[in-house]
């Protein structure tokens, strides 16, 4: 852990630490539990796992503020779990169940939550990137201080609507967070193989945005990173981009084969990197836990996955009447002058 | 001999202007690249240079002249030694006689040109207003700015994006004057990136904004296509009805005038057939004006497909504090009871022309303007063809997985024992657009092709 930049004195508290260790054991162990159910056949279709890349959105979600906005692309369950979403409601909608976010009807790839300002869950990669921006427009337009963060990973890094947003977002100023979540295989194409830099980030300087690279697997740099991120957009300087270098342990999604890199690879990153172990181990060698603790944080997420999971299983198939419901909305406001909310 | 100066062609779709201001006079010298006029095209006013050398001998058109067709005759350029004498019979002759001089813009009578088949309005039995409300005459243009301006007016969430829309008063001039009411915080330039600004679009709209994205044209909006159809059209049912895209993309939309295969393609049936996205392609200035108030009010997020050909002609337009057109519901243009034409857009004027030809020989033809493609009025259809047993389609697109092709399907499944003859559909040839002018006419559907279809279904 001797690379880790805030490994010397972490300048946080005892819960703050526990949080976080919590936070992103719950993506874990629910992400486990979703490849479970996938194996079982209870998730259909696509399941990309966010485990590995835990640290990225715990430590971001824990600098953004109320009100403030996320959208990423489409391994956005962590994301969901990160931002407050219920675990129930998400994993119901891996199962394509009623009681899940989208009743059923978005699966794995599209879920969202107006109450947790959750803006998707985005199938195509890199459209999530300009509509992140969009939310930031908004945000400007109607003259609050929200803060956008705008996920997306190395691989939609080289779609061009990325530069496209990039551009309208320095041209107005707009304040969003371009965060990369840089776990080096776009599917199986590694960065060196798909990308003429090895610093992603670096690409927002022709734009006049600033952006760092960041240790995507300790929590508290990313913490770190975002608070200066948020600072930066909510002081009205327009967009920042992090590149959070991470890994994800798992394959593209459930049906591949990792013949891209080696077993060894993954099994380094796990021993030597994993952000989970790193907060364990802060948590012990400060004294802020004890084993017996860790256990029961370990029982509590446990039961909370396994809860969703049994949920998940139970929750009914959506009525055959939903497959008409939510093509349109229909509160056409008539004639009256619409009131001005902001 | 004195050289002929010609009214110019200063756009695809021009077909006259107006001459604003002459900055020559009789006996001035004028050499090449110098500016003789300012000609007001329905999209700009625009400098007119000198390509020769000589003493401008007589000026033919004055200026303040409104609907100076293309290729009259303006003036005429002495070369050294010649006189104003030298002016043949001819040239006078062809001088534009008829076009009354400074005719004040509100005096003047909408010529055929103007208004097409867009008049005949006399049989349309079911108007969008009361009885007795006063009528001005706007073009498609007007209408679509007011629409825009009225519902800026009333909700301050609404704003306009897209490339040329505040500075340079919109590329085809539907945005004239917004900047100045609304300022750049609700009217703003895009750099030139489609698919970027259609997703911030799609964004803002998902923050709370009800944005209309202009696209210079509907091809490029081909750019762009990925969020209209995958991010505004889906999300609401993705989410579970949470969340969707109250927004409109609009723009000109089929083919201009010479500008070949990229610039000339008709979306409807593209987007039509998409749920989630609601379609509407009006004809006329009033539908224009009603169903974009329509569309700016509506939670979806709906296509707009305007025509640049349309753009400037002229409609009564009733004249009411908010006048809005409901979509899913037709128009019936014209009464008849021997064959249904359906049409919708720019295919109307063929659809009319052919109508009025055909009453010549005793065929009296029921027009419908379907309005908006998604949703249908298949009701007004239906009964129309029930009524006259016979039906022909017309559209400006390409023939295969056209909306006649769709129409006649829905006419077949629940209509069939009410037909008479099988339906025909009109519409654009099955090949890009060619840039030469007689290819270009052919490959669009013509009035004759029109009369054709109800020849033969009608066996008359």
């Amino acid at each position: 852990m001797a690379t880790r930049k805030t490994a010397k004195a972490p300048n946080v508290s005892a819960d703050e630490l526990k949080q976080y260790y919590k936070d992103m054991l719950l993506i874990r162990r629910f992400e486990e539990k979703a490849g479970q159910l996938y194996g079982m056949g209870l998730i259909g279709g696509f399941c990309h796992l966010y485990i590995g890349q835990e640290a990225v959105v715990v430590g971001l979600e824990a600098a953004a503020g109320e009100g403030d906005k996320r959208v990423t692309s489409y391994r956005d369950h962590g994301h969901m779990l990160a931002c407050g979403m219920e675990p129930n409601g998400v994993m119901a909608e891996l199962t394509g169940r009623e009681g899940g976010y989208s009743r059923g009807k978005g699966g794995s790839m599209h879920m969202f939550s107006k109450e947790k300002n959750f803006y998707g869950g985005h199938g195509i990669v890199g459209a999530q990137v300009p509509i992140g921006a969009g939310l930031a427009f908004a945000d400007r337009y109607l003259g609050n201080d929200r803060v956008t963060f705008a996920y997306f990973g190395d691989g939609a890094a080289n779609q061009g609507q990325v530069y496209e947003a990039f551009n309208m977002s320095a041209l107005w100023k707009l304040p969003v967070i371009f965060v990369i979540e840089n776990n080096q295989y776009a599917m199986g194409t590694s960065q060196k193989r798909s990308t003429s830099t090895d610093e992603i980030y670096t690409r927002g300087a022709p734009f006049g945005i600033p952006g760092e690279m960041v240790d995507g697997m300790d929590v508290l740099a990313v913490k770190e990173a975002g608070d200066k991120a948020v600072a930066h957009c909510r002081a009205g300087k327009g967009p920042y981009i992090l590149e959070i270098k991470t890994y994800r342990y798992r394959g593209h999604s459930m049906s591949d084969p990792a013949k891209y890199r080696t077993r060894e690879e993954v099994q380094k990153m796990r021993e030597e990197k994993d952000a989970i172990e790193h907060v364990r181990e802060l948590l012990v060698s400060g004294g802020h836990a004890s084993e017996d603790d860790l256990k029961a944080i370990d029982k509590e997420i446990k039961d909370i996955v396994n809860k969703s999971a049994d949920f998940a299983k139970e929750s009914p198939e959506p009525a055959l009447e939903e497959l008409w419901t939510d093509i349109y909305a229909s509160d056409i406001p008539q004639g009256a002058a619409v009131e001005q909310d902001a | 001999m004195p050289t002929e100066i010609l009214m110019p062609a200063l756009s695809p779709t021009m077909e006259e202007g107006t001459l604003a201001k002459w900055l020559v006079k009789e006996g001035d010298t004028v050499s090449s690249g110098d500016i003789l006029a300012e000609i007001e095209t329905d999209k700009a006013t625009m400098e007119f240079e000198a390509v020769d050398e000589g003493v401008i001998g007589k000026i033919l058109v004055s200026e303040g002249t409104e609907g100076v067709k293309v290729n009259a005759l303006i003036a005429v350029l002495l070369e050294e030694g010649e006189s104003a004498d030298d002016i043949g019979d001819t040239a006078a002759d062809a001088a534009p006689a008829e076009a009354p001089a400074k005719v004040p813009a509100e005096a003047k009578a909408p010529d055929a040109a103007e208004t097409g088949p867009g008049l005949v309005q006399t049989k349309a039995p079911e108007p969008d207003w009361p009885e007795g409300t006063e009528l001005k005459s706007q073009t498609v243009r007007e209408a679509l700015r007011d629409a825009m301006a009225e519902e800026m007016r009333r909700d301050p969430n609404v704003y306009l994006m897209g490339e040329e829309v505040a500075e340079y008063q919109g590329a085809y001039k539907v945005s004239q004057g917004l900047l100045d009411e609304f300022g750049d915080k609700r009217v703003i330039d895009t750099p030139i990136t489609e698919h970027g600004f259609a997703g911030i679009a799609v964004g803002a709209a998902f923050g709370g904004l009800r944005p209309i994205v202009e696209f210079m044209t509907f091809n490029f909006a081909m750019q762009a296509i990925d969020h209209i159809i995958n991010s505004a059209a889906k999300t609401l049912y993705m989410s579970g009805g949470q969340m969707g895209a109250p927004m409109v993309f609009r723009g000109p939309n089929g083919a201009a005038a010479r500008v070949g295969a990229q610039h000339s393609q008709d979306y409807a049936a593209w987007y039509s057939m998409i749920p989630g996205l609601k379609v509407a392609m009006p004809y006329s200035a009033s539908d224009a004006k009603g169903l974009l108030k329509s569309a700016i009010r509506d939670p979806n997020p709906v296509v707009f497909l305007e025509n640049e050909i349309l753009y400037g002609r002229s409609f009564d337009v009733p004249v009411l504090d908010d006048f809005t057109v409901p979509f899913g519901k037709a128009r019936i243009w014209r009464e008849g009871t021997d064959v249904t034409i359906v049409s919708f857009g720019i295919g109307m004027q063929y659809a009319l022309q052919a109508a009025e030809k055909l009453a010549e020989d005793g065929i009296e033809a029921e027009v419908i303007d379907l309005r908006t493609l998604r949703p249908i009025d298949y009701d007004t259809l239906l009964t129309s063809v029930m009524k006259t047993n016979r039906c022909v389609t017309v559209e400006e697109g390409f023939p295969v997985g056209s909306i006649g092709n769709h129409l006649s399907a829905t006419i077949m499944e629940r209509a069939f024992d009410y037909l008479d003859a099988p339906v025909i559909n009109c519409a654009g040839k099955d090949v890009p657009m060619p840039y030469a002018a007689n290819l270009e006419k052919l490959a669009l559907v013509t009035t004759d092709e029109v009369i054709e279809a109800v020849r033969k279904v009608t066996y008359r």
